[in-house]
């Protein structure tokens, strides 16, 4: 790309567009960029699937399910499951029970504080499609109603191995989404 | 307040009647330190204030609505710790106009219980210092404990 008509007075915006096409040219047609790829996006990619920090925010009774995992006998730390307590220190927003009307927008905002990139994993009946409220006057009918889910986990309430096993669902996800390739094709 | 002295069953009934001939009508129930009464919707707050002041019912456990779909009914758990009775008065109130004094004045632990009755029932306390929804969002329209109001389905 030439610098032609812009050279002589150039926008710090039109600045940054031209150089970072200009590096964008030169790694892509020196084959750095493949290098950089089969590099970074396998090591990039282990990393955000062995830290996966999940929002400690219990809803209901899948919430023990939740501790159980957390403890001795399941110990969900050895896959790099670390339940933090803030939402900007989190990548999965587990949601573990019903969500009433007056829940939701704490729910979602909650989400929407959460730093990409960012997963929502929906556990339990109730998180799924209003379980045993269906039809209540105060139970929104499922979460991916007003908030998008990667992995639904079935259950009333699912066993700490489901749960496990949901998360083990969320690799596979990361695992094929490219997370951490160095620009964008 | 005469919260160290103790009755009985018998007493507190008798003090009752004495004070509150015809407003106040014990049901036959018999349960051993329990006490069930239907009192007027307007001697209530006078009945509670008796029962308070002059018996040491120290304690509101319990407000509640019932709709009976031709009336609505409001119950009352007062519980006295020295003389250990626990009374139940229930007051028979209008269902198009379900009005009612507030007891919150008496027993502070009763504001939640009757804003709970509200929010619920829709039945109105008044002299409540705060009578707003407590649990449901306060933009709701109807009060879903009611048998009437239709939930689910479209």
């Amino acid at each position: 790309m030439s610098a032609y008509p812009n050279a002589i007075a150039m926008s710090a915006k039109e600045f940054v567009e031209w150089s970072t096409n200009v590096m964008d040219d030169i790694v892509r047609a020196t084959g750095v960029k493949r290098g950089l790829d089969k590099v970074m996006d396998p090591l990039l990619n282990w990393g955000v699937r062995n830290s996966m920090y999940p929002l400690h925010f219990g809803i209901a009774c899948c919430a023990l399910e939740m501790a159980a995992c957390s403890g001795p006998r399941y110990d969900n730390e050895r896959l790099g499951l670390v339940f933090r307590s803030s939402p900007r220190q989190c990548d999965v927003l587990l949601v573990n029970g019903w969500v009433s009307k007056k829940l939701r927008p704490a729910l979602r905002r909650l989400y929407e504080e959460m730093p990409e990139p960012k997963w929502v994993i929906a556990m339990g009946e109730c998180a799924i499609s209003g379980g045993p409220w269906y039809d209540a006057y105060n139970v929104v009918q499922g979460v991916d109603t007003f908030i998008p889910v990667d992995v639904y986990i079935p259950g009333c309430p699912p066993r700490p191995e489901a749960l496990i096993d949901g998360f083990l669902r969320l690799h596979q996800k990361i695992k094929k989404s490219k997370i951490g390739t160095f620009m964008d094709d | 307040m005469e919260d160290n002295v103790t009755y009985t069953v018998e007493q507190v009934k008798s003090r009752i009647s004495e004070a509150f001939p015809t407003a106040v009508k014990f049901e036959s129930k018999v349960k051993p330190r329990r006490l069930f009464m239907t009192a007027d919707k307007g001697s209530l707050l006078k009945l509670c204030m008796f029962m308070k002041d002059q018996l040491g019912f120290n304690q509101c456990s319990l407000v509640t609505g019932v709709d009976w779909c031709d009336r609505m009914q409001v119950v009352y758990h007062l519980t006295s710790y020295s003389s250990n009775i626990t009374a139940e008065i229930v007051v028979d109130i209008p269902r198009d106009n379900p009005e009612i004094d507030s007891i919150t004045p008496l027993w502070g632990g009763a504001n939640w219980h009757e804003r709970e009755a509200y929010d619920m029932f829709g039945i109105v306390f008044k002299d409540h210092p705060k009578m707003e929804r407590l649990l449901l969002p306060a933009d709701y329209t109807f009060f879903p404990l009611r048998k009437d109001c239709k939930t689910g389905g479209p």
